[in-house]
């Protein structure tokens, strides 16, 4: 059985005016995501990873081309279309987290759900406790976001990408400022989440990491290079195991 | 989107900030209980003068003569003779807005019984008086129609009168006393009015029928003023054009000539004596709404900062689907609830205020509900205003530039 189309992208550009000079960031970038993937796009500062990341996220419109998730197609999206659209479709992890802070974990969790009219309030709190207990925070719930550490506190993050049930994931440089033992937990769970069949889209500049997910998609200069199938991706679970302990 | 979620996340944020929040409604708190007091204490002050002059009299109308020549000789108003006995008989007859009316004619003496004596003014009246100038009688009776016809020599004396002239437990009604050479049967005593606002001890008044003082004392036939009481206070213009125009002519007063009499009304006496409380109060209230504005000013600029200090919180919430019009309320809810509760709390410190004052420094004050309303009206506009500029730019935000604002 094929798989559902999530992400479609087809001939997409992306030009920035700066001064006289128009940049393209990204040239003419096609390519494909499935249900269930676990997709690594890869790119050296410059490659137009955001750029690519800004429009996968709908917070960023195309010059030229067509995208469409989950079969609409967000280039003709007005703002507010696209700002809903981002409220039930869409994930986001970020590298610094972004919690509000003097929030406690299940209010951070919850946040996305306020701003979706047709959840009340026991529903809203329901998802987040069970977001929160899906990245095994279930004795964290009333903690400030401020007072945890990093990894917990991406765990928070990664808990409110997932309370609106998104058809994609959206995670860039979610390890970025993690150290190494944690960064294998976050990833771990990552794989978790990907084998319990969400999709997953991880950007990083990092290439050891491609190793983990299910496909690697790497760009050069807004034109994508290689676009690999890793089938018998590393488990970081056991890479975690693997790392000597004095790191603690 | 429910809105109510809005005022959530708004309480939130205005609760994680409590100190630059209370700072900022600082600002505003003074400005609003500032406007509140200080109007109370102007219409306070106003109140009370107002109170005092309407003790004076009910709606009192009064007619003087118009000061002016007599061959040459510029005249006291007093001296000019043109309100006579045809005039106020006419004016009892055709004022149907007029419901009462007296002459009036006054001489200053001595007042002498035994070996007391005191220097009073003599007032020629007739019975309306009572009524227009809200005395009543204490003790005795007041003098009738019949004792204006005959010129009786009877009086109606004041408290201070009395203290003045007779001995303390001494009855004198039915005493006769002397006012300069002339023997006066005392038939009433007025009940005490107390000093009026301009400082008169209205009880050191005798009352004598005006025609005794105009025969037997002044030798005259005409009055020195006519006093009249309207209808009611809203009828006092219409009381005093009827009296115009039966004067206009029974003077033979020509259309564009001038009159040659004055017409003045309480109204007119309360709206000079306050127009200086009035001026004050407008002062005031000007001075206070600067302090207003200036709070509004510190809102903006808390809101400023607010929205400068959140730009990544706002990228985050509007990369998670918050449309724009979502940021915008959310930052103008934060500046309406500081405003409002600075408003409630600024209303609640003006009323305490303004008594407080009337009960330390015993001013008079008078918190009218338009105040209130008004001030607290501005205060909130003041919130929409100064939170909108700041609203508008967190929601034109980038959320790509916004989320990697460090």
């Amino acid at each position: 059985m094929k798989k559902k189309t999530i992400i479609d992208i087809r001939q997409l550009s992306r030009n920035f005016q700066v001064g006289d000079e128009t940049v393209h960031a990204l040239r003419s970038v096609s390519f494909a995501i499935h249900e269930g993937e676990f997709v690594t796009i890869m790119g050296t500062s410059g490659s137009g990873k955001s750029t690519l990341l800004n429009i996968l996220g709908c917070l960023d419109t195309p010059t030229i081309g067509e995208y469409l998730l989950d079969g609409e197609s967000v280039s003709a999206m007005s703002k507010d279309q696209r700002a809903e659209y981002r409220n039930r479709k869409i994930g986001f992890i970020f590298q610094s987290y972004n919690l509000l802070s003097r929030t406690t974990a299940l209010d951070n969790v919850a946040l996305p759900l306020l701003y979706n009219g047709f959840i009340g309030k026991t529903e809203r709190i329901e998802r987040a406790k069970q977001a929160l207990i899906d990245v095994g925070l279930e004795n964290r719930m009333y903690h400030f976001s401020n007072q945890m550490s990093g990894g917990q506190q991406q765990r928070v993050a990664i808990a409110r990408a997932l309370v609106n049930n998104p058809v994609i994931i959206l995670a860039d440089e979610a390890t970025g400022n993690l150290d190494t033992r944690t960064s294998f937990e976050i990833l771990s769970l990552f794989q978790e989440l990907h084998k319990a069949g969400k999709t997953i889209i991880f950007v990083t500049h990092n290439p050891e990491l491609s190793q983990y997910s299910s496909r690697t998609i790497l760009l050069r200069d807004g034109q994508i290079i290689s676009d690999t199938q890793n089938n018998s991706p590393l488990s970081a679970a056991q890479t975690l195991a693997q790392l000597p302990k004095t790191d603690l | 989107m429910n809105y109510w979620n809005l005022f959530y996340i708004a309480l939130r944020a205005i609760l994680s900030n409590k100190m630059r929040t209370f700072l900022t409604m600082l600002g505003m708190i003074i400005g609003v209980s500032s406007v509140i007091t200080m109007l109370a204490i102007g219409q306070g002050s106003k109140r009370s003068i107002r109170e005092q002059i309407s003790e004076m009299g009910s709606n009192m109308i009064m007619v003087y003569p118009n000061r002016g020549r007599m061959g040459g000789v510029r005249m006291n108003s007093a001296d000019m003779q043109v309100l006579k006995s045809k005039d106020f008989e006419d004016l009892q007859k055709e004022c149907p807005h007029v419901n009462a009316i007296t002459p009036q004619v006054s001489s200053s003496g001595q007042l002498i019984n035994g070996t007391q004596n005191a220097p009073s003014t003599a007032y020629g009246v007739n019975e309306d008086y009572l009524t227009i100038r809200k005395y009543k009688v204490a003790e005795g009776t007041f003098f009738s129609d019949e004792h204006v016809k005959t010129y009786a020599k009877v009086a109606v004396i004041g408290k201070t009168v009395v203290n003045n002239l007779f001995n303390e437990g001494e009855d004198p009604i039915g005493k006769v006393i002397r006012f300069n050479k002339i023997p006066l049967t005392i038939i009433g005593v007025l009940e005490s009015k107390g000093s009026n606002s301009m400082g008169q001890d209205q009880d050191d008044i005798v009352l004598m029928p005006y025609t005794t003082v105009q025969k037997r004392i002044l030798a005259q036939t005409h009055f020195q003023s006519i006093v009249a009481s309207a209808t009611s206070e809203s009828e006092t213009e219409l009381a005093i054009e009827e009296i115009s125009s039966v004067l206009r002519r029974n003077h033979q007063i020509g259309a564009y000539q001038e009159d040659d009499f004055d017409i003045r009304s309480q109204e007119e006496l309360v709206s000079a004596l306050s127009s200086t409380t009035d001026m004050m109060t407008v002062l005031l209230a000007c001075i206070a709404s600067i302090s207003l504005l200036v709070g509004g000013i510190g809102i903006m600029n808390i809101m400023f900062v607010s929205v400068t200090e959140r730009t990544k919180e706002i990228g985050l919430r509007m990369s998670i689907g918050a449309k724009e019009r979502h940021i915008m309320l959310q930052f103008l809810i934060e500046a309406v609830m500081i405003s409002v509760s600075s408003g409630i709390i600024g209303v609640l410190f003006g009323l305490l205020a303004s008594y407080g004052i009337n009960f330390l420094v015993g001013w008079p004050v008078y918190v009218q509900a338009w105040s209130v309303a008004l001030s607290f009206a501005v205060c909130t506009t003041a919130g929409i205003f100064f939170g909108w500029y700041p609203a508008r730019k967190a929601a034109r935000l980038d959320p790509i530039e916004a989320i990697r604002y460090e």
